[in-house]
């Protein structure tokens, strides 16, 4: 069966420095995925090419078979993306951001109205649409940035730490709000620090470090092999200190 | 092309637009203001009395008769606000700007100037002490000065007792010299004036038997005067209807502040590439163009909503019209708004940090409108400034509006306005096109 994410030899430079150096993994239907790595291991580049927003060096990424390069404005409609950073205009209501995102799609009015409904429904914000999104807390505002990703009904949903800097309760919403989208078969491709999200959420993990994969295996194996994920986290990445930035 | 895509671009630009008040308001409020102010300085709508008059000092050391009608006669003039000073506060008060000139009749100056009205010698010399800040103002005095001594002057030599002494004093002389058919002409000339003098002092001349007041109005004939009189009409798009300056004021402020919310979409373009809600534009279907379109026309249409709400306090409240072409105003509103909205862009895609872009952008743009003329008319700079505001589409934006409004020019007159607009839009958006990074 063809995989809905193919990810062969892609590569990124910034001037000398390889952010992500050739690496190939593919995602299928239906699958989450987790992309683990330290700061600056090179996930939100990695993300960034997926998602058509950065041009590769190098490698190529197909969707479904359609590689990515030449289709890019086709295939973007299958993909969502959740921003590391909050992608909302807060001067604005949840419902006048979710308008905007939803007619950068193309989506009719009417059709628009409908998803950014059943959208805010499944975050739980149905009843705050017309809030502006400066009074909402940091966790109403990630569940929000998700909402923003979902109303073009993507088939692959790319999320960059889409619960940092959230508090637990907030988390936990989040992630009910993913095991939901996972339950209706979207296929999702998540960065995180955070291993206990990694072990709840996903079925398979990769580890990134320094722009290369070094380990792509379930999380049932990885604790069969390492006792845990975040002791193979460490095996795998060392236990030095990442101050670079994030590339 | 994705429309749904761009209108939802530009309807979300609208609405961050009215989000914010306090911008909408200094967007549109203190432009009105502004111009307001500036319409009342420079005239208001032409029907009021209340015109600026030159403020200016006079020093009679003299108190003769001639000075003294002299200072009448300034003081009777329009264009004058006269008081009368001693030598030290008339400097004082030239010198603190109260005053744009001082002019000084030293004494003996009605005695001394009949006497070289015939003989040209021993002229007096009348002080001017000028604010040299004011210059035209100063011309202006300067100017009724001479006519009105001239008047008070002459009407002395011919009608006053300094006058008599003159002309007895001129035939003694020319007893004294040599017998030539001029002197002897000269001679009839100055025994004419002694016998009218003789009849205007004694009643005898025409008018003059009516009674003393009588007497002195016709006296006042026998002095020089400018032997016409000027009637001074204002050009503008109708006979009879005065000059509004609030349609330039207003013109000027709709364009400065216009240009500042095209900095404004410039520079919120600017933060908005370091915002993660461009990896969410970014991500989406969407091409440079459409989005580069979106944004140039939500400015446009942001830029239409300022001018049309501008204008609209203008129409309403400082009745100024549109006393030509309706077509032509709104053909170079639109224009301008293109341009502006261009103006953003290319801004946007120049700057690297918001602050710096701001400053630069806003620095450049008070230039464009000053020496485009929106603060002052372009002709009280010196010519090589007004040549230069030829090439700057702020000038062409004004004349365009000016053309329309007071000037009642027809539709004609807002072509190459709005086309030199259009141009200068179309070379911001190349410049835009090309350094625009949508690419990471």
């Amino acid at each position: 069966m063809q995989p809905m994410l193919q990810v062969d030899r892609l590569s990124k430079r910034y001037g000398e420095r390889v952010a992500v150096n050739a690496i190939s993994f593919s995602i299928a239907q239906g699958e989450t995925v987790g992309l683990l790595g330290p700061n600056g291991a090179g996930k939100t580049t990695a993300i960034a090419m997926i998602s058509g927003i950065s041009k590769p060096d190098g490698g190529e990424v197909t969707l479904s078979g359609v590689r990515l390069a030449p289709n890019a404005n086709a295939l973007k409609r299958r993909v969502g993306l959740v921003p590391q950073d909050l992608a909302l205009y807060e001067e604005l209501s949840a419902w006048a951001n979710l308008q905007l995102f939803g007619g950068l799609y193309g989506l009719g009015a009417a059709e628009l109205r409908r998803r950014a409904k059943a959208a805010l429904e499944l975050i739980g914000l149905a009843d705050r649409s017309t809030d502006l999104v400066k009074t909402f807390s940091g966790g109403m505002k990630r569940r929000l940035n998700i909402a923003g990703a979902l109303l073009h009904e993507p088939d692959l949903l790319l999320l960059d730490e889409p619960t940092v800097g959230v508090d637990p309760q907030s988390r936990n919403a989040i992630f009910d709000n993913l095991e939901e989208l996972k339950r209706r078969g979207k296929t999702l491709l998540y960065t995180t620090h955070y291993m206990e999200e990694a072990e709840r959420l996903c079925d398979r993990v990769l580890i990134l470090d320094r722009g290369r994969i070094l380990a792509n295996d379930t999380v049932a194996h990885f604790k069969q092999q390492y006792g845990n994920l975040e002791a193979a986290f460490m095996q795998l990445t060392g236990r030095g200190l990442r101050d670079g930035a994030e590339a | 092309m994705n429309t749904t895509a761009i209108r939802a671009l530009i309807r979300n630009d609208m609405r961050l637009y009215f989000a914010d008040r306090r911008a909408v308001i200094v967007g549109v409020l203190v432009p009105i203001l502004i111009a307001a102010f500036f319409g009342y300085v420079f005239g208001g709508t032409g029907r009021s009395e209340d015109q600026g008059k030159i403020p200016v000092a006079v020093v009679d050391e003299d108190q003769s008769s001639v000075s003294r009608a002299i200072t009448a006669d300034l003081a009777a003039d329009p264009l004058l606000q006269v008081s009368a000073l001693d030598r030290v506060a008339a400097r004082e008060q030239v010198k603190s700007g109260k005053q744009n000139a001082a002019a000084v009749f030293p004494p003996r100056f009605g005695e001394q100037t009949t006497k070289s009205l015939f003989s040209g010698a021993n002229k007096p010399q009348v002080e001017l002490l000028v604010d040299p800040s004011q210059t035209t103002g100063a011309r202006v005095i300067e100017g009724l000065l001479a006519q009105y001594s001239m008047q008070e002057i002459s009407k002395e030599a011919f009608t006053g007792a300094y006058g008599r002494e003159a002309i007895d004093s001129n035939l003694e002389r020319l007893d004294k010299l040599e017998q030539t058919p001029l002197n002897a002409d000269l001679r009839t000339l100055l025994n004419a004036a002694r016998k009218l003098n003789d009849q205007v002092n004694s009643g005898a001349a025409p008018g003059a038997a009516n009674g003393a007041g009588a007497g002195r109005s016709e006296q006042r004939n026998f002095g020089l005067s400018i032997p016409y009189t000027v009637a001074s009409t204002p050009v503008t798009a109708h006979d009879n209807t005065p000059y509004n300056s609030y349609a330039h004021s207003f013109a000027g402020m709709a364009v400065q502040f216009i240009l500042f919310a095209g900095i404004d979409a410039g520079v919120v373009l600017l933060l908005t590439r370091q915002r993660g809600i461009w990896q969410r534009l970014r991500s989406a279907p969407l091409s440079r163009t459409e989005f580069m379109l979106a944004r140039a026309l939500a400015t446009t249409l942001i830029g239409l909503f300022q001018i049309t709400v501008i204008y609209l306090a203008a129409l309403l409240v400082f009745k100024v019209r549109i006393e030509g072409s309706w077509t032509g105003f709104i053909v170079v509103g639109i224009s301008f708004c293109l341009l502006n909205a261009a103006f953003g862009l290319m801004l946007a895609t120049l700057g690297r940090s918001a602050p710096t872009t701001r400053g630069l952008a806003m620095m450049a743009t008070l230039l464009l409108v000053m020496i485009g003329g929106a603060w002052v008319p372009a002709f009280v700079f010196p010519r090589w400034l007004q040549s230069v505001s030829r090439y700057l589409p702020t000038r062409w934006a004004m004349d365009g509006l000016d053309g329309a409004t007071w000037r009642g020019l027809p539709f004609n007159a807002a072509v190459l306005p709005s086309l030199v607009l259009i141009g200068s839009a179309v070379a911001c958006l190349l410049v835009a096109i090309w350094r625009f990074r949508w690419e990471e």
